[in-house]
């Protein structure tokens, strides 16, 4: 299903249960398809709070900072692919029988407490991607004119999060300036993605984080290993659910925060990451996965992966702590070393780490050179 | 008439006059009251330091003793305003320490303050008392060493959430053993660890001291001896509240602190162990400013300290308080007057505690005198906004922020238009408004509509079309600050009401469609505005006249709209109409 977008304010009115769909204009809308990842039987779930638009680097709103812009908007009955793509390209979508399309599902609105995390676009030519996976400059490399960007459009194994951002920047000099009379491109995925959202200030935030844990905490409380107990579908083991146990509050209040910054490479905005929130690599790597990878996480992992990936039957969901990943998870210690994550026990890895970044495993073969051999042997480090 | 009157006389009758705004008018009656009050103004408050010029301050106010100032937008606070934008104190404080050497106060706000700045303060005000930098940066502890070696009455030093580099805690010391003067400290936003001898002696000799606003690097045991040294205290800030369980500590402070019988403000409580917090129970009576917002302590221990506190009336907290926390709240605490909730885990994709509007829906039921709120929380629905706004129509300030930006009523899923809508109909005194969520330009229409009494207002994601910003700007009475980040308000509202422009302090817009061909517009149409295009891709006119820019900053001014610390990402118009940047 596919709709133009005529650059003009639009609002989507629905027939049955769909609420309301808004949106602007924005700079020139590329490829945009929206689509919610399947569950573990393969189905798509029932409800969807938002939907999210992809935005490529064209809109010159969008620095390198800004290259991936999402926006939600209202609630559209039932999981659904919905696709507008510029008037220049058309995409099709093999696997659409699998998938429940479109507006006018019926679905209750009601409440949904829980939004679907990190909605994002999927899609390029010809390669349809169950999962939602975060969108590089290939898959827009059809369609844009940027001959900076990737000319590849069809997935790859391979493919991960490329240099959108620099392509972006670079495209600024080039054709700078939207047309008259576009909106302002608004941004919406997951607040911190957005310089300055939510207003916090980095006072605030600086001040609240803790880098030295309290001697006192291991005393009053116990902390549980949390790796032995942990569910797989959990993907915040110390970040309980609202109406959790006291376990859980007892431990987060124990620990203050250790927020640390995450980069990915290809991506200029970082996010931040609490540390103290988990107590092993393991629970650390799965926690990045779902918030760079967002795709990659579902279903648990290990024996599902198979049959994740011949349900998806094209690409593998990209990760980065097993062996097939394109990418690596490296921190910066306390003497402005980089190293990789996972040598060191766990509380030593706390107490000096500064930053973390995930760096693609090219970028990381100086590291250190028998970590291949070393890691592949234990699984839950990140190569 | 006034020929009459000596002008001793007139003065005598001036100085009963303190709000800026009275002296005003009475400047203008005619020109010899003008020149009378000019002579007798002895403070001033500057809300843009751009607004004027040191020397035309000077010239008008040769007696000042105490000024007040702001520098940068307050969007600057969440990084919004590029580094080495503006706002440095120094030409101020070097202009002043020629024209005014007997000044003594100084009240900074988000200005650039260096250490030569701080020396050059302590060396030329013979009697400087007061120096309060908020949210400020560009200075070291050595440029507060200076200030406390040489302010020989110093009063008040207070550096409220101030970026200061820690270079280290050796500064307090600099305070002569005769500097007994001390009224305030605040040294709360800095890291390392000071002399703790040399505070405690500090502390002992300000007979006067009130406020004590300790850091972090303060250990908790040391807190009593402090305590014990001041019981005349009316406001603390703890340092680090953990400990190992002990019960000598503990009895030695819960003692320190029932001496206290002044208290009425506690902040600090970084690090919080719980069994510690009964030991301030002693004082909870008397509290009426409490700020936890530093506190990581579960709902249950909140509130336990929380209903000792029947007198609060200002209560700072994080959202560990949880709704049956802010239901304890409504119950026990019917004085209070200001809320602030703020996120303990903002970036974090899932909610980490159960609060959400129903809180704040309590809260505004149970406390009648509940004015001013400033809420994080991660959903909210339009039926809860209108029921806030007809249980208290009493709000001069709301700032709500839900997290998700654009995120809809999660009932209806709607726009939070009513719910606003609703706030501001009822709200009739509403000075300051932060809006979030999803949001069409009705709800612009109700705030044009309603909101006459609205002097503040801060929008993101919001509006559809340039209607939105025209219902604000030509419906806000009393609009004189305005700040917008990525809406789709454009060139037609912003050129329609250039002349509301004039009116107002200032309007900042960030990642919107003002085009730059609008703001050469706006500048060449209004003379007393500075508008100042923010763009860090290079120069503006190396773009179409239809390319919107990253910022725009439009500020009344009688200074020259060329200022001469523009940096090179800042555009303003030159006198032949073309935008220059220095």
């Amino acid at each position: 299903m596919s709709q133009k977008i005529n650059h003009k304010q639009w609002s989507l009115q629905q027939k049955s249960k769909l609420r309301w769909v808004r949106g602007t204009h924005f700079g020139e809308i590329y490829n945009v398809v929206v689509a919610h990842k399947p569950d573990k039987g393969g189905h798509l779930p029932t409800k969807l709070t938002h939907f999210s638009f992809l935005f490529t680097h064209h809109c010159p709103h969008l620095k390198g900072k800004k290259d991936r812009v999402f926006m939600q908007i209202g609630l559209l009955g039932g999981g659904g692919l919905f696709t507008m793509s510029s008037s220049e390209e058309s995409y099709s979508y093999p696997d659409e029988s699998d998938l429940e399309l479109g507006l006018g599902l019926s679905l209750g609105g009601g409440k949904t407490k829980t939004k679907t995390k990190h909605l994002v676009a999927a899609g390029g030519g010809g390669s349809w991607d169950h999962y939602a996976r975060i969108l590089t400059a290939k898959d827009f490399a059809g369609v844009v004119s940027d001959k900076t960007s990737s000319s590849s459009s069809s997935s790859s194994s391979s493919s991960s999060i490329t240099k959108v951002n620099t392509s972006g920047t670079k495209r600024t000099a080039e054709s700078p300036c939207s047309p008259p009379g576009r909106s302002a491109i608004r941004f919406s995925y997951g607040s911190s993605q957005v310089v300055g959202w939510p207003p916090v200030r980095t006072y605030r935030m600086i001040s609240m984080s803790n880098q030295v844990k309290s001697p006192v905490t291991e005393q009053l409380f116990s902390i549980d290993d949390k790796c032995k107990s942990k569910n797989a579908d959990t993907p915040n083991p110390n970040h309980g659910s609202c109406k959790n146990n006291n376990i859980s509050k007892e431990n987060g209040f124990a620990k203050t925060s250790l927020f640390v910054k995450v980069n990915i490479d290809g991506v200029a905005i970082g996010r931040k990451v609490d540390l103290n929130a988990h107590t092993c690599y393991e629970a650390l790597s799965r926690a990045l996965d779902d918030m760079f990878m967002p795709s990659a996480s579902v279903g648990g992992r290990g024996s599902n992966m198979e049959k994740q990936s011949s349900v998806a039957g094209k690409r593998q969901p990209v990760r980065f702590h097993d062996g097939s990943s394109d990418f690596v998870l490296t921190y910066e210690d306390k003497d402005g070393d980089w190293m990789l994550v996972g040598d060191v026990p766990w509380e030593i890895f706390l107490s000096s780490v500064r930053r973390l970044r995930i760096m693609r495993t090219t970028d990381a073969k100086g590291l250190a050179p028998g970590s291949q051999e070393r890691n592949r042997r234990r699984p839950v480090t990140p190569l | 008439m006034a020929y009459s009157f000596p002008e001793e006389v007139l003065e005598h009758v001036f100085s009963f006059l303190s709000l800026a705004r009275d002296r005003n008018a009475v400047s203008l009656v005619c020109k010899s009251w003008y020149e009378i009050e000019r002579w007798c103004r002895h403070r001033i408050f500057v809300g843009n330091c751009y607004a004027v010029s040191p020397e035309i301050v000077i010239r008008r106010f040769p007696e000042l003793r105490a000024v007040e100032m702001k520098g940068k937008p307050h969007f600057a606070d969440f990084n919004l305003v590029p580094e080495g934008w503006g706002a440095y104190a120094y030409p101020w404080i070097a202009a002043m320490a020629e024209a005014y050497p007997f000044l003594e106060e100084i009240k900074l706000k988000r200005m650039v303050v260096t250490d030569e700045s701080l020396e050059l303060i302590s060396k030329s005000y013979k009697n400087f008392k007061v120096l309060v930098l908020t949210s400020c940066e560009g200075f070291t502890t050595d440029g507060l060493a200076s200030i406390a070696a040489n302010c020989r009455h110093l009063r008040e030093l207070d550096l409220r959430e101030s970026e200061v580099e820690d270079l280290s805690g050796h500064w307090l010391s600099h305070f002569p053993d005769s500097c007994t003067s001390l009224v305030s400290l605040n040294m709360s936003c800095l890291g390392s660890e000071v002399s703790f001898s040399s505070l405690e002696r500090l502390v002992a000799r300000s007979p006067n001291l009130r406020t004590l606003r300790l850091n972090r690097a303060v250990p908790l045991e040391k807190l009593a001896n402090l305590v014990r040294h001041a019981p005349q205290l009316v406001e603390l800030g703890t340092g680090a509240y953990s400990s190992e369980i002990r019960s000598d500590t503990f009895s030695s402070l819960a003692d320190a602190f029932s001496a206290c019988k002044q208290l009425k403000a506690l902040s600090g409580f970084w690090d919080v162990v719980p069994s510690y917090l009964p030991a301030v129970y002693s004082v909870c009576s008397g509290i009426t400013s409490l700020n936890l917002s530093y506190a990581a302590i579960p709902s249950s221990d909140l509130v336990k300290l929380i209903s000792q506190c029947q007198n609060l009336q200002r209560l700072w907290v994080l959202d560990y308080i949880e709704d049956s926390g802010l239901e304890a709240l409504a119950a026990s605490c019917k004085d209070l007057q200001e809320l602030r909730v703020f996120p303990s885990d903002p970036f974090g994709a899932e909610p980490n505690v159960s609060l959400t509007e129903q809180g704040l829906v309590s809260v505004s039921e149970g406390c009648p005198k509940l004015e001013s709120v400033l809420y994080f929380c991660r959903q909210m629905s339009n039926a809860a906004l209108i029921a806030i706004a007809r249980n208290r129509p009493n709000f001069i300030r709301f700032r709500l922020c839900i997290i998700e930006p654009q995120a809809a009523d999660y009932l209806t899923l709607e726009p939070l238009d009513a719910g606003f809508g609703a706030i501001v109909e009822n709200c009739k005194e509403l000075r300051r408004l932060s809006m979030s969520g999803l949001l069409t330009d009705r709800v612009f229409k109700y705030i044009g509509t309603h909101a006459k009494k609205l002097e503040m207002l801060s929008i993101a994601f919001a509006g559809e079309s340039d209607l939105g910003l025209h219902h604000v700007l030509s419906g806000c009475d009393s609009l004189r600050k305005l700040e917008i980040r990525d809406c789709p308000f454009g060139d037609k509202a912003v050129l329609a009401n250039a002349a509301k422009l004039d009116t107002m302090r200032s309007l900042w817009m960030s990642s919107c469609s003002v085009s730059f061909g609008a703001c050469k517009l706006l500048a060449q149409k209004m003379p007393r505005l500075n508008v100042e295009v923010i763009d860090e891709r290079g120069p503006p006119d190396s773009r179409p006249e239809s390319c919107v820019v990253e910022r725009v900053y439009v500020y009344r001014t009688v200074a020259s709209r060329q200022r001469l610390d523009m940096p090179d990402f800042v555009w303003t118009l030159d006198e032949d109409s073309s935008m220059r940047y220095s």
